[in-house]
């Protein structure tokens, strides 16, 4: 007991997991921090469902080793099973039963947790309580699997696109939710594919593509990475077939260009010394601008500057 | 209780847990119970169709009232003679009509009264003309003054047991308890499984075996409702005997659901879609459908096919219900029958629980 009470909540080393030919998950070390919500963020097929349901026990890894909480599946699973709170991506309650009858069901599976009416109220379904789960809407159904994985008190909680397909609205009830949790000292493990529910939510993220990590920090480390704050997004008129993207890495404070899909992308460190000078490029060129933008450095654009693709591409 | 009690978090922990409800075996079964009578389709065909059923063939296999011969007859004085009694029914009629009606088949017989004596027009190759022309011969020859020589005495014979609603009552009962257990059974659990709770209830403590024996406990809390007001309807309304013990017959039932509960969980373990399910279902039916002898006799089948279809589930359960229902036969009788579902019921099962995808 004492000795797992110190051990890191995930500890992974060399997972790898295939199916047939694909390799889902190729290589993956991970570790995570009591008290952390940490993130695996990357693209739809990058591997992030294969890694967090090989953690989760429910899937079996080619080789490589799991440790939650300083104890493995192979000789703690009933234990582990109690200990930690799972909510899987795409669970569809029955719908003709309630949904204090379904938190009391799961309830009943674990030999310590919280009360159901606490369960309930902490993720505010306590008005729907005795609403069948088939006529929720997308975000309750959200906050029920929510409540089915905190049953338990759990001591670690892992959530699997825990926002994928809800409304603007209804993802950011579920990301107070999360913040909750947090403040009550729970680590959480999260995938997405969502940049800015990676960066508003976790300390920490892994960005994964291909079954690999390709970086690793708090989003504030991988955003500086890209020696850059501030994104400018610009269009011409016609092609510019004449505007190649490596002339404008020689403007000042450039540090990376691209053209996609008809738009430029310049990486700066200073925009109010980059857009003047650009503005004077374009009309030393005799190019009109139609259309400008300007955003500070998010993990999509870490993502770009990764990979040279969007995360949503996929 | 003190008032610490109340404050401590510990309070809300333990509040749930205890007591009979709160267990997970329970919590399970209670579950599916609800899930079952919130699904009006699945009490129709449970509850209200092998009764629409039974009703139905009862009406048809009705045995009639006897058939009282109707004759016609020329002349006041014959009809006077014949009289009217409960075994005859007698028309007064003139020739004409009465040919008429003789040749549409209204009446079987047409007595013509003639001075030389009374004749009888009929068809004679038609049964119940014949009997017509018995009963309305030896009715006239009594009001005639022949004596009756010797004494006899009608001891009338209708036995309850040996009519078609009492053959098939079991048959469809036998029928309704596999098909309850295999639907009700194989259904949820594609269900659960297409919607991946299964592989959500698997990522929490919950034991495995629970899970299969919650749909065990609650078909068997759903049996007595099922099969009482089946057989209620076949004995009150059709007079269905029960000749045998009726503690015997609940265990029958029990270990007939048992049985076909195993296999529906056989046929539903691997299956990952409902068309699926219900094609396999159909599959593992069908057979003792046809052969299991639930609207006819199984012993039509020839010699060489007997021990397959003795060796169905069916086949031993309709036998079993059969005997004890009708013949009120013990299970010292039945030894074969009860090993054969108790086969049926282990050996699916374990096989079942080898095999079964929880994801």
């Amino acid at each position: 007991m004492s000795s797992s009470n110190h051990a890191l909540p995930l500890s992974i080393r060399g997972l790898r997991k295939a199916y047939g030919d694909v390799v889902a998950v190729d290589g993956l070390d991970l570790e995570a921090y009591p008290g952390e919500c940490f993130g695996l963020l990357g693209p739809n097929g990058a591997g992030k469902t294969t890694s967090i349901e090989i953690c989760e026990g429910l899937t079996q890894p080619d080789s490589g080793t799991v440790e939650l909480l300083g104890l493995t599946w192979k000789k703690s699973s009933a234990e582990l099973r109690e200990r930690i709170g799972i909510q899987l991506q795409e669970t569809q309650f029955p719908e003709k039963l309630t949904v204090e009858e379904i938190v009391q069901l799961f309830r009943s599976f674990y030999r310590r947790g919280l009360s159901v009416g606490k369960i309930i109220e902490t993720v505010q379904l306590t008005e729907k309580k005795s609403s069948r789960a088939g006529g929720l809407s997308g975000g309750q159904k959200q906050r029920l699997a929510m409540a089915c994985a905190l049953v338990g008190d759990p001591e670690l909680l892992f959530l699997d696109e825990p926002t994928t397909g809800l409304d603007p609205q209804a993802r950011r009830h579920l990301w107070d939710l999360v913040e909750d949790l947090k403040k009550a000292g729970r680590t959480i493990i999260l995938t997405t594919h969502y940049m800015d529910e990676a960066e508003r939510l976790c300390d920490r993220v892994a960005v994964m593509d291909h079954g690999r990590i390709i970086a690793l920090g708090t989003p504030r480390e991988l955003i500086a990475t890209i020696g850059a704050e501030q994104i400018v997004e610009f269009a011409v008129d016609g092609v510019g077939a004449d505007l190649e993207p490596e002339a404008l890495q020689n403007l000042e404070g450039v540090r990376h260009s691209r053209l996609d899909d008809g738009r430029y992308q310049l990486s700066v460190a200073e925009l109010h010394r980059s857009v003047p000078e650009l503005f004077d490029e374009l009309a030393r060129r005799r190019i009109k601008l139609t259309e400008l933008r300007t955003h500070s450095a998010t993990l999509e654009d870490v993502f770009v500057s990764l990979t040279g693709r969007n995360l949503r591409d996929e | 209780m003190s008032e610490q009690a109340l404050d401590t978090p510990a309070h809300e922990f333990e509040l749930d847990r205890n007591g009979f409800w709160a267990s997970s075996l329970v919590q399970l079964t209670l579950a599916r119970c609800r899930l079952f009578f919130r699904e009006p389709e699945a009490i129709f065909w449970i509850f209200v169709f092998p009764i629409l059923l039974a009703f139905g063939l009862g009406i048809a296999f009705r045995n009639q009232p006897p058939e009282i011969p109707r004759i016609g007859v020329v002349g006041a004085n014959l009809a006077k003679a014949l009289g009217t009694g409960k075994n005859l029914s007698v028309e007064t009629v003139d020739r004409a009509a009465g040919e008429l009606a003789l040749q549409t088949g209204r009446i079987q017989l047409l007595a013509i009264s003639t001075p030389n004596g009374v004749i009888y027009r009929y068809d004679d190759t038609n049964p119940d003309a014949r009997i017509a022309r018995l009963v309305t011969d030896r009715r006239l020859q009594t009001s005639g003054g022949r004596p009756e020589p010797v004494k006899t005495i009608n001891d009338f014979v209708r036995e309850r047991g040996s009519r078609y609603i009492d053959f098939v009552v079991p048959g469809l009962l036998g029928m309704n308890l596999m098909g309850s257990a295999i639907w009700g059974v194989g259904l949820a659990i594609v269900d659960f499984r297409q919607k991946k709770l299964l592989k959500r209830l698997v990522a929490s403590p919950m034991r495995r075996w629970q899970y299969l024996a919650s749909f065990v406990l609650s078909r068997l809390l759903m049996l007595p409702v099922e099969v009482v007001v089946f057989l209620a309807f076949a004995v009150f309304v059709f007079g269905v005997p029960l000749r045998g013990s009726i503690w015997q017959l609940a265990i029958l039932c029990v270990a007939a659901s048992l049985s076909f509960n195993a296999l529906g969980l056989l046929t539903a373990c691997r299956a990952r879609t409902i068309e699926a399910a219900s094609g396999l279902m159909n599959l593992v039916m069908m057979p003792m459908w046809i052969l299991s002898g639930i609207f006819f006799s199984a012993d039509r089948f020839p010699d060489a096919v007997q021990p397959l279809i003795r060796a169905l589930p069916l086949t031993a359960v309709i036998d079993a219900l059969r005997a004890n229902m009708l013949q009120g036969t013990g299970f010292a009788e039945l030894h074969w029958q009860l090993a054969i579902m108790a086969a049926w019921f282990v050996i699916p099962f374990f096989i079942a629980l080898r095999l079964f995808r929880w994801r």
